[in-house]
């Protein structure tokens, strides 16, 4: 498994004291408590003994009905008894993988890809092909040519994991274009994907783009419904995460593997929080419109101006000395830095300002790559934290760049052995090419490009999806070897003393 | 073998070693326990020393990883108490947990360790040390270890191949110290030799002349070589332990011997864990550093060393708490 050591020190972030920008929080403190209150007492005095009891593995019919409802809001029509109800959508990843992943197959997902999958991909031993994205998400050229790779070794994945809107942690979002090219794939090959959805309700801007679910069910002779596609989605960043209620659509044969690894795993999500789900989706405001979709709005508006402080605050105190992404959605902005900064050190001096990020190592299978990089959380932090909180970021690497600086100016004019190495950060607007790997030169990107055009003059126009300043097709952060296999049973050394 | 006492376990804290700090303190108490003594868990803050004047244990069993258990502020707090502790005293925390003056210590004592430099952050923003790296690094060659000075864990440890990569290897180190260690690498393979007070001398019956006791060797072996991944020997678990480590009977003798004069010169009490190279090409062995508090988790180095010597976890633990009041004499 990836670095303990950080875990570590993640773990001495989650104090008081210290502005955590690292949680993957929703804010729940907007939650009007009457209505909560009210709903809970509904739940209890109109359904006691199904509330306190078991319930069907798949799920009740009445939360089930909402996932159909929130589906609908995402434009995919879905059957309910294609749905599963989950514990958290992180179940799902946890099912399939339990579903599908003996130790050594292997799994392709983005670069960086969402740090809390890592851990659950390391517990089942698969292997993790990582496939850089750029502003719009995931190259499909370069997931083919992986795939390519894979085969020639005689090795097919498991599934391909991808989260297309507001990438966690990336922020990015992938393109129209991409999304039909990797259904398109994904059937060529026959090969499952794991659509990983829980923003793609909180879109600050920009239009909606299809679920890669509901384009692999337009596809011919699937009868209306997915067959490669495996839909994850989630009740935490709509509502509330306290609740641990997700869900998956999923074609048929995998539905069933599912639900036997969740007989085996829980029985059953939690019927309390179910019947809430279905009593809060039956609110209707003064207006008669949905509560639950004017709540979404809410939090919408909330977010969006959440984001853009944080994207104001990164303008005044990171400025030139790092470039991130610009989200049209979801809750996290991916920064990076220039690459002699290890974000996993910065950390170490940051908390003893007290305010606290996510390195870019977590999002890394090999627990090295995306070493200066960071996610940020705006959606869950007040106002007053984010701008806080990124003036302490920026003032440590602020004297971190000053100290590289000074560091290696001296080598140059003191004539050290080889050239100095600091290069002026990165200005905004120009991209650092991959740092190893050589799995990008500019060709590839400018065939990429040829899919950018056949987007519409409306959606090129558009603020740059995804990356501000990044140039179309630059990659994130460093690509990505599958890594070493790692033995559960191995210790370390001076780190376990 | 002792009567039962009141024992206070120090542990957690707010070092970046708290996880295995507390693993360790866990694993103490359950030991102590057994051992049929009553035992009191701290979880080192605010309150430590409020708690330590309410409880009054008979003494305290350091089980803190990282700065504050080992470089001698919880020992300075436990002296000026009045409560008997486990391992080493402030003066040898301090020598052993600064590894930039226990290197110097062992330099003027004879003590092989590789060549090192040592920069303090101040001293390159207010004295232009800058200027000195490239003379640092024509005096040690490449590849350089650069190393947080006071850090215990892996986290800061970085590793130069040209001086291309040290100026972010040192701002690297300089997140977690002031102060930072510039050694050369030694090529070989990873040795660790605990030492432990002998069982005379840590006897309630009164002092002895007894030298303490150098376990079986241990070798820390990366799974897989990869020149790239030096720091991921350190941070991921990409290692397995030999122990007793296969040596010639020559050289564990010198390691033995290496351990137990770093410890006496050092000023250790009790238990501390001496980590070396033996260098591949020279056969030579390297003394890198000495941890005064070393880990009582199942997977740490001095329980498996114990082990091999004959010498249950519960005897370990049972020494460990009598170098409590073997001090007092």
């Amino acid at each position: 498994m990836k670095s303990s050591a950080m875990r570590e020190m993640m773990a001495l972030t989650e104090r008081p004291d210290v502005i955590s920008l690292a949680g993957g929080l929703p804010d729940t403190s907007t939650f009007d408590p009457r209505l909560y209150a009210a709903l809970m007492a509904q739940v209890a005095d109109g359904s006691t003994a199904r509330a306190l009891q078991y319930g069907p593995t798949e799920g009740m019919s009445a939360a089930v009905e909402c996932v159909v409802e929130v589906m609908a809001a995402e434009a995919t029509s879905v059957d309910s008894d294609e749905v599963i109800i989950t514990t958290g959508g992180q179940q799902v990843i946890d099912l399939v993988c339990k579903a599908l992943i003996d130790p050594g197959d292997v799994i392709v997902a983005e670069a960086p890809t969402y740090p809390g999958a890592v851990p659950t991909f390391g517990a089942y031993e698969a292997q993790v092909a990582q496939i850089e994205m750029d502003g719009e998400g995931m190259p499909i050229d370069a997931l083919e040519r992986t795939l390519d790779a894979l085969q020639a070794e005689g090795r097919t994945p498991k599934f391909i994991y991808t989260i297309p809107n507001f990438q966690n942690p990336g922020g990015v979002t992938m393109s129209l274009a991409r999304r039909r090219r990797l259904v398109e794939v994904a059937r060529e090959r026959e090969l499952l994907v794991l659509e990983d959805n829980p923003y793609g309700l909180l879109r600050y801007e920009g239009e909606p783009l299809p679920t890669l679910y509901s384009l692999d069910a337009e596809a011919e002779g699937t009868g209306g419904a997915a067959d490669l596609v495996i839909y994850l989605g989630t009740f935490s960043k709509i509502l509330s995460p306290g609740l641990r209620l997700g869900w998956a659509v999923a074609p048929r044969p995998v539905l069933e593997k599912l639900n036997l690894g969740k007989q085996g795993s829980d029985l059953c999500s939690s019927p309390v929080t179910q019947l809430f789900v279905s009593a809060y989706f039956k609110q209707r405001g003064a207006d008669g419109s949905a509560v639950w979709s004017d709540y979404l709005e809410e939090l919408k508006l909330l977010y969006r101006r959440r984001r853009d402080l944080m994207l104001e605050a990164l303008d005044e105190h990171f400025g030139e000395r790092a470039r991130w992404t610009r989200p049209q959605g979801g809750l996290f902005v991916w920064a990076t830095l220039e690459d002699h900064i290890d974000t996993t050190d910065l950390l170490a001096h940051a908390r003893r300002e007290g305010v606290a990020f996510v390195p870019g190592r977590a999002a890394y299978m090999d627990g090295h790559s995306g070493a200066s990089s960071m996610r940020l959380n705006f959606a869950g932090v007040p106002d007053a934290d984010i701008r806080e909180g990124i003036r302490r970021i920026g003032r440590v690497l602020a004297q971190q760049v000053r100290l590289l600086g000074t560091l290696s100016g001296s080598l140059k004019s003191a004539g050290g052995a080889v050239p100095a190495p600091h290069r002026e950060p990165a200005a905004k607007g120009e991209r650092e090419p991959a740092a190893k790997g050589g799995h990008e030169p500019v060709t590839e990107h400018g065939r990429e490009h040829a899919a950018e055009q056949q987007r519409s003059p409306e959606e090129s126009r558009r603020a740059p999806q995804g990356v501000e300043s990044a140039g179309e097709g630059a990659p994130l952060a460093d690509v990505v070897a599958l890594p070493r296999r790692q033995d559960q049973e191995s210790v370390r050394r001076r780190r376990d003393r | 073998m002792t009567a039962a006492r009141k024992v206070a376990v120090l542990k957690g804290g707010r070092s970046l070693e708290r996880k295995v700090s507390l693993r360790s303190g866990a694993h103490a108490q359950e030991a102590l326990t057994r051992l049929g003594h009553e035992v009191i868990a701290l979880d080192v803050g605010p309150e430590l020393v409020a708690e330590l004047q309410r409880a009054r244990p008979d003494a305290a069993f350091i089980a803190l990883h990282g700065r504050e258990g080992e470089d001698g502020t919880i020992q300075q707090l436990l002296e000026a108490i009045g409560i008997p502790y486990t391992g080493s005293g402030p003066a040898a925390c301090t020598r052993c947990t600064d590894k930039v003056l226990a290197k110097y210590l062992m330099r003027e004592a004879g003590v092989p360790t590789p060549d090192f430099h040592s920069v303090r952050e101040e001293s390159i923003k207010e004295l232009g040390a800058a200027a000195l790296l490239s003379d640092i690094e024509r005096a040690l060659g490449f590849p350089l270890v650069v190393k947080p000075a006071s850090q215990g864990s892996a986290l800061g440890v970085k590793f130069a191949r040209s001086s291309e990569e040290l100026p972010s290897a040192l701002v690297g180190a300089f997140s977690y110290d002031q102060k930072v260690l510039i050694e050369r690498y030694v090529e070989g393979r990873d040795l660790a030799v605990s030492v432990l007070e002998s069982d005379e001398a840590s006897s309630s019956d009164g002092p002895s002349s007894a030298r303490p006791l150098a376990l079986p060797v241990v070798e820390a072996v990366p799974r897989e070589e990869d020149f790239y991944d030096f720091q991921s020997r350190y941070e991921i678990g990409m290692t397995t332990f030999v122990c007793p480590a296969e040596l010639e009977p020559a050289t564990t003798a010198r390691a033995q011997e290496l351990a137990l004069s770093v410890y006496e010169l050092l000023g250790c009490r009790g238990v501390a864990r001496v980590d070396l190279m033996l260098e591949e090409r020279s056969g030579e062995l390297w003394v890198l550093e000495t941890n005064v508090v070393p880990g009582m988790t199942e997977t740490s180095l001095l329980p498996q060393a114990a082990d091999a010597a004959g010498i249950s976890f519960d005897q370990l633990v049972e020494r460990v708490l009598a170098s409590a009041w073997a001090r007092e004499r």
